[in-house]
C-alpha cells in the first residue's frame, strides 16, 4: 500500500514538474514560435553542460558511498586453497576497472561540460588519427594479455584436478527439487555406480547396489569436509539443472541430469576457525543486530522472534530450478580430519542401510518380477563417469 | 545498382493510387509506417516489461508482503491475498527478460530504426521488398499477442528464466509455467524468429542493392553500418535458436530425448535417455550471445550518428568504427561459451572462450575512446538525443568493464548467476540499448511524426533516468559480490543475506522512481505526436539524406529524383564552408579536399 502511495506521489511530482516546464515555455513565447524552439539553445547547452559535470560528481560520490557503505558486504576470507589466488585475480581486475572507469568517465563528462555549445564556437574538424587509434588499441591488448594469462593459469590450476593426489576424498553431491544430499565414497575411495532408475525406498540416490563399490558408500544430508584434504565433488541431479554454489570456497559447478560434473577444492579453514575470523565476526554481529530489530517488530505484531544467526558455510542452488529455488540449501561443516572421521564412522554404510530397510519391509513384497528388472537394467547407463560434453 | 531501385519505385509509387485507412495505417508496405508500427508495439511491450520488473523488485525488497497492486495486476490466483506466489515471481522474471530482450530491444529498437532509416539514409524509395516487410511486422505483432496471451494461462506463463533451460522448461511437473505457458512461449518465439529473419534479409538486401548514386559503402552513415551488420548477425544466429526451440518442442510434445536424460521427478522415472541439457545451452547461447550485440550495435550506430551531429564534428575514426563493428560482430559469434564456464563443459573450452571473450574488449574500447574524442573540442548541442547518447557511452563503459571479470572463466566461478551478472548486463546492454532507443526516438521523432518533442520534458526524462539507472544497477555489484544468487523469490531463507536487505530496498526505490519518470517520456511522446510543434525540415542541421525528404511523409520518400551523394556524412564544421554542416548532397567544391580517410 505504501508503495502505491509512493508511486502516486511520484506521478504527481512528475505532473508538477511538467507544469513548471510549461510555465518556462510560456515565458519564452515570442522568441521562437515554430519547432526550432525545441532545439537546444545556448541556455540549454549551458545548463546541461553543467549538469554533465555534476553527474560526474554523482558517479564519483555514489561509487565512494557504495564502497564505504557496502564494500564490507563482499565475501571475506576465502576458505579454500585456491581461494586466495581467486581473490587476488579479482582484486587486480577490480582495481584496474576502477582506474579505467574513473578516467574514462572523467574524460567523457568533462568534455561534455567543457565543449558545451556556444554561439560562435567552432568545432575542430578532426576526423582521424592513426597514431591515437593505435595507442588505444594496443593498450587494451597489453593489459588484456596480462589478465588472460593470469586468468588461464588460475583456471588451469582450479579445473584440472589431480585425481591421484594423496589426501583426496571423493564426495558425490546429489541435487533434486529442492534439496541436496551427499554420498561419500567410503573406505575404498570409489563411489558405487548409480542411475535414477535404481531409486527405491531408502536408496534415494539410485545407487546400483549390485556394484561392490557401492556397499561402503555413506549417504548424508549434511556436508562434512575434512580440513586440508582435497575434496573431489561429483555432481548428479535427478530432475532439472541445479548449480552447486559454495561462495565461501569460491566454488561453483552446474549439476546436470544425465551426466556427472566435477569440481575440486581443498578446504583450509574449519567452521570453528572461520567463526573467529574478524570479518565474519563483524558480519555476524551486524546481521544479528538487524535480526533483533526485526524480531522486535515481529513480537510487536504478535509473531515469533527470529533465532540468532551463527555462521555456517553453505551450499546454495544457483541455477533456477523451480518454485522453491530460493530455499535449496545444505549446511557445510569443515572440521579437522579426526572429527571428520569420527562423524563419518558413526554413519551407516549404504549397504547396511538398504539391507536393514529390506528386512523391515513386508516379506511378501520382497520379490519383484525379475524379468522387468533385467529389462530395465539393460537401459541403465553408468552415470558416475565424468564426460565432458 | 541503385538505378534498379529508381525504376521500380520511381514511376508508379508516388501515392497516385488511392490509399485507404487499412492500406495506409494497418497493412502498410511503406517502410516509414512499418517503422512506426514497430515503435508503438515496442513501446507497449516495454511498458508491460517494465511494470513486471517493478512487481518483482517490490517482492524482493519487501518479501512476501501483501500489496494491493499485486492483487489488482496479478489477480487473486497469482497473488493470493496480495502476496505474490513464488512460481509467479519466476514467471515475471522470465517474461520481463523475454519481452525486454526480444520484443523491445530487438524488434522495437532494430525494427523501428532499421526500417525508418535504411531507405531514408541510403537514398532508396522503400525497402527491397515492402510486402515482406509488412509480413515481418505482422508476424512480430502476432508473436507479441501470443506472448501476452501466455500471461493468462491458468498454470502461469513460462517460468524457467528467459534462457528456458531444459529440463525445467520441458517438464510441467517441475514448474507450473512449463505447461501451456511454455508452449505458447515457444510458438511465440518461433514466429518472432521468422519475423526477425524476414526483416534482416530485407535490411541486408536493401543496403547492398538500393544505395543511391554516389553512396559507396564508405559513405554510409554509421547507423546503416550498424543496422547492416546487426541484420547479418541475426541471419547467422537466430535460426540456431529456432532449431533449439523446435527440438525442445519435440522433447516436450513428441517424446524425443534431445535435451533430456535420466530423469526422476514426482516419484516417476521418465523415459528420456541420452540427451543433454548442455547441448541446449550451446544452441541457445549461439544465438543468445550474438543477441546481446543485435541489441547493442543498433544503439551504438544511432549514438555515433547523434554524437557526430550534435558535436558539430565528424565522428572520430570512421573507418576504425566500421572495423570495430565488424570485429565485434565476428567475435560475438565465437564467445557464447562464456555463459557456460560452470555448465560442466570441458574446462579446456572454458580457456578458449575466455580468450575470445576478452578480445571483445579491444574493439569496444576503441569505440568508447572514439566517442570521447569526438566530443573533444566540439560545439556540443545538448539536445535530449545527445544527452541519451552520452549517457549510453557512460553506461556502456561502466557495464562493459565488469565484463572483464565475467568473461574470465576463473572469476566467473564465484559471481556466475549472482546479482553481479544482473548489474553487468543490465548496464551494458539493457540500459545502454534503451538509451540508444530513447536517443533515436528524440532525434528522429520529427522525421517520423513531423512534429517536435518537448525538450524540457526530455531533459527531465534523461537526468532522472540517468541517476536512477545507476541507483538501480550499481549497488547490485556489491550484493553480487556478497554471493547473492539471482532469481531468488526472497532472500529470507538465508540469514547470511540479511544484511543485504536494505540495499535491495534502495534498489527498488530507485527502480520505482525511474519507472515513474518514464511517464514523462510517454506523455511527451504521445502528446507531441498530436500536438507537438511542427518540425522544420532539418531541425538538427544534419548531413544525412533523410533530412532532405519533405516533413510530410510521401510514399517513395522524395517527390522528385532521388538525390545524388557526393561526400561522406560527417562533414561537420569543415574548414572552407560557411555553415557548420555540409549535407551529403552538396557537391565537392572545385578545390575541396577530402580531409578524412
Amino acid at each position: 500500500m505504501t508503495s502505491l502511495l509512493i508511486v502516486i506521489v511520484l506521478v504527481l511530482l512528475g505532473i508538477a514538474i511538467w507544469q513548471l516546464t510549461k510555465i518556462f515555455d510560456l515565458t519564452q513565447i515570442g522568441t521562437a514560435v515554430n519547432g526550432d524552439s525545441e532545439v537546444a539553445n545556448d541556455r540549454d547547452n549551458n545548463v546541461n553542460g553543467y549538469l554533465m559535470f555534476a553527474f560526474l560528481g554523482f558517479i564519483y560520490v555514489f561509487t565512494i558511498y557504495s564502497l564505504v557503505k557496502w564494500g564490507h558486504l563482499a565475501l571475506g576470507t576465502p576458505a579454500s586453497e585456491h581461494g586466495p589466488q581467486y581473490d587476488n585475480l579479482m582484486t587486480i581486475s577490480l582495481v584496474l576497472i576502477f582506474i579505467v572507469q574513473t578516467i574514462t568517465q572523467f574524460l567523457l563528462h568533462y568534455f561534455a561540460f567543457k565543449y558545451r555549445g556556444k554561439k560562435g564556437q567552432v568545432a575542430f574538424y578532426y576526423a582521424d588519427n592513426d597514431k591515437l587509434e593505435f595507442v588505444w588499441t594496443i593498450i587494451p591488448v597489453i593489459v588484456l594479455a596480462g589478465l588472460i594469462l593470469y586468468g588461464l593459469y588460475a583456471w588451469t590450476n582450479i579445473m584440472f584436478v589431480d585425481e591421484n593426489k594423496e589426501d583426496t576424498i571423493v564426495v558425490e553431491l546429489y541435487a533434486k527439487q529442492f534439496s541436496w544430499e551427499a554420498r561419500y565414497a567410503g573406505e575404498d575411495g570409489v563411489l558405487g555406480k548409480a542411475n535414477v532408475r535404481y531409486i527405491e525406498g531408502v536408496n534415494t540416490l539410485g545407487v546400483d547396489m549390485s556394484d561392490p563399490n557401492a556397499q561402503d558408500d555413506i549417504q548424508s544430508t549434511e556436508l562434512h569436509l575434512p580440513k586440508g584434504k582435497q575434496v573431489i565433488f561429483k555432481f548428479r541431479s535427478q530432475d532439472v539443472l541445479h548449480s552447486a554454489y559454495m561462495p565461501h570456497f569460491r566454488a561453483q559447478m552446474n549439476v546436470v541430469p544425465g551426466m556427472v560434473t566435477q569440481f575440486a577444492f581443498t578446504p583450509t579453514i574449519t567452521t570453528e576457525e572461520m567463526r573467529l575470523d574478524p570479518k565474519i565476526m563483524d558480519k555476524v554481529a551486524n546481521i544479528n543486530k538487524i535480526r533483533s530489530e526485526k524480531s522486535a517488530d515481529l513480537i510487536a505484531d504478535g509473531g515469533e522472534a527470529l533465532s540468532p544467526y551463527t555462521f555456517d558455510y553453505l551450499l546454495l542452488c544457483n541455477k533456477i530450478c523451480g518454485a522453491s529455488h530460493y530455499n535449496m540449501q545444505m549446511k557445510i561443516v569443515v572440521e579437522d580430519e579426526a572429527d571428520f572421521n569420527k562423524w563419518l564412522g558413526e554413519k551407516k554404510t549404504l549397504g547396511a542401510a538398504v539391507k536393514e530397510s529390506q528386512a523391515s519391509e513386508a516379506p511378501a513384497e520382497a520379490a519383484p518380477a525379475p524379468a522387468t528388472e533385467e529389462q530395465e537394467a539393460a537401459t541403465v547407463i553408468d552415470s558416475t563417469v565424468v564426460d565432458h560434453k | 545498382m541503385s538505378a534498379v531501385g529508381h525504376e521500380i519505385h520511381g514511376h508508379d509509387d508516388h501515392g497516385h493510387h488511392k490509399e485507404t485507412f487499412i492500406t495506409k495505417y494497418i497493412f502498410s508496405i511503406d517502410h516509414k509506417m512499418i517503422a512506426k508500427q514497430y515503435l508503438l508495439t515496442g513501446v507497449v511491450m516495454g511498458i508491460i516489461g517494465i511494470v513486471m520488473s517493478l512487481l518483482f523488485r517490490m517482492q524482493i525488497a519487501w518479501p512476501e508482503e501483501s500489496f494491493t497492486i499485486f492483487k489488482v495486476l496479478l489477480g487473486d490466483k497469482f497473488a493470493p491475498g496480495g502476496v505474490m506466489r513464488n512460481d509467479i515471481y519466476l514467471a515475471l522474471v522470465t517474461i520481463h527478460g523475454t519481452i525486454m530482450v526480444f520484443f523491445v530491444l530487438t524488434a522495437g529498437l532494430s525494427g523501428t530504426f532499421s526500417n525508418l532509416l535504411i531507405p531514408l539514409q541510403i537514398g532508396a524509395r522503400d525497402m527491397a521488398s515492402g510486402f515482406m516487410n509488412m509480413i515481418s511486422y505482422w508476424l512480430f505483432f502476432l508473436s507479441s499477442v501470443i506472448m501476452v496471451i501466455s500471461l493468462f494461462v491458468e498454470a502461469g506463463p513460462a517460468s524457467a528464466g528467459w534462457t528456458i533451460y531444459p529440463p525445467l522448461s520441458a517438464l510441467p511437473q517441475a514448474i507450473g509455467g512449463s505447461g501451456a505457458g511454455m508452449t505458447l512461449w515457444l510458438v511465440s518465439m518461433a514466429i518472432f524468429i521468422a519475423s526477425s529473419l524476414m526483416g534482416s534479409l530485407n535490411y541486408v538486401v536493401t543496403v547492398i542493392n538500393l544505395r543511391t548514386k554516389g553512396m559507396s559503402m564508405t559513405r554510409l552513415p554509421l547507423t546503416i553500418w550498424a543496422f547492416f551488420i546487426t541484420a547479418v548477425i541475426g541471419i547467422v544466429s537466430f535460426p540456431v535458436l529456432l532449431s533449439a526451440a523446435l527440438l525442445l518442442i519435440f522433447d516436450r510434445s513428441f517424446g524425443t530425448s534431445f535435451f533430456l536424460s535420466d530423469i526422476f521427478i514426482a516419484g516417476d522415472v521418465l523415459h528420456y535417455q541420452g540427451g543433454s541439457p548442455v547441448l541446449f545451452e550451446h544452441l541457445f547461447w549461439f544465438l543468445g550471445h550474438p543477441e546481446v550485440y543485435i541489441v547493442l550495435l543498433p544503439a551504438l550506430g544511432i549514438t555515433s550518428e547523434i554524437i557526430a551531429t550534435n558535436s558539430r564534428k565528424p565522428i572520430f575514426g570512421y573507418r576504425a568504427m566500421i572495423a570495430s563493428i565488424l570485429a565485434i560482430a565476428f567475435l560475438s559469434t565465437i564467445v557464447w561459451g562464456h555463459h557456460m564456464f560452470v555448465s560442466g563443459m570441458n574446462p579446456f573450452l572454458g580457456s578458449v572462450f575466455t580468450f575470445t571473450t576478452l578480445l571483445i574488449a579491444i574493439p569496444s574500447a576503441v569505440k568508447a575512446f572514439n566517442y570521447i574524442t569526438t566530443l573533444w573540442r566540439g560545439n556540443l548541442q545538448m539536445n535530449p538525443a545527445m544527452l541519451f547518447s552520452i549517457g549510453l557511452v557512460s553506461t556502456f563503459i561502466t557495464g562493459g568493464l565488469t565484463g572483464i571479470i565475467l568473461g574470465d572463466s576463473t572469476l566467473d566461478i564465484n559471481v556466475h548467476d549472482t546479482y553481479f551478472v544482473v548489474a553487468h548486463f543490465h548496464l551494458v546492454m539493457g540500459i545502454s540499448a534503451l538509451y540508444g532507443m530513447f536517443a533515436g526516438i528524440y532525434h528522429w521523432f520529427p522525421k517520423m511524426f513531423g512534429t517536435m518533442m518537448n525538450k524540457n520534458l526530455g531533459y527531465i526524462h534523461f537526468w532522472v533516468t540517468a541517476v536512477c539507472a545507476y541507483g538501480v544497477f550499481f549497488p547490485m555489484h556489491f550484493i553480487g559480490m556478497a554471493g547473492l544468487p539471482r532469481r531468488y523469490y526472497t532472500n529470507s531463507a538465508f540469514p547470511l543475506f540479511d544484511d543485504l536487505a536494505d540495499v535491495n530496498v534502495i534498489i527498488t526505490m530507485f527502480a520505482i522512481i525511474g519507472a515513474a519518470f518514464q511517464l514523462v517520456f510517454l506523455w511527451n511522446f504521445f502528446y507531441s505526436i498530436f500536438k507537438g510543434k511542427k518540425a522544420p525540415q532539418n531541425p538538427w542541421r544534419s548531413n544525412t539524406l533523410e533530412w532532405t525528404t519533405p516533413v510530410e511523409h510521401i510514399h517513395g520518400n522524395w517527390p522528385g529524383e532521388i538525390p545524388e551523394v557526393y561526400r561522406w556524412p560527417y562533414d561537420y564544421s569543415k574548414p572552407g564552408h560557411d555553415e557548420d554542416f555540409v549535407p551529403q548532397t552538396v557537391p565537392m567544391k572545385p578545390n575541396e579536399e577530402q580531409l578524412h580517410h
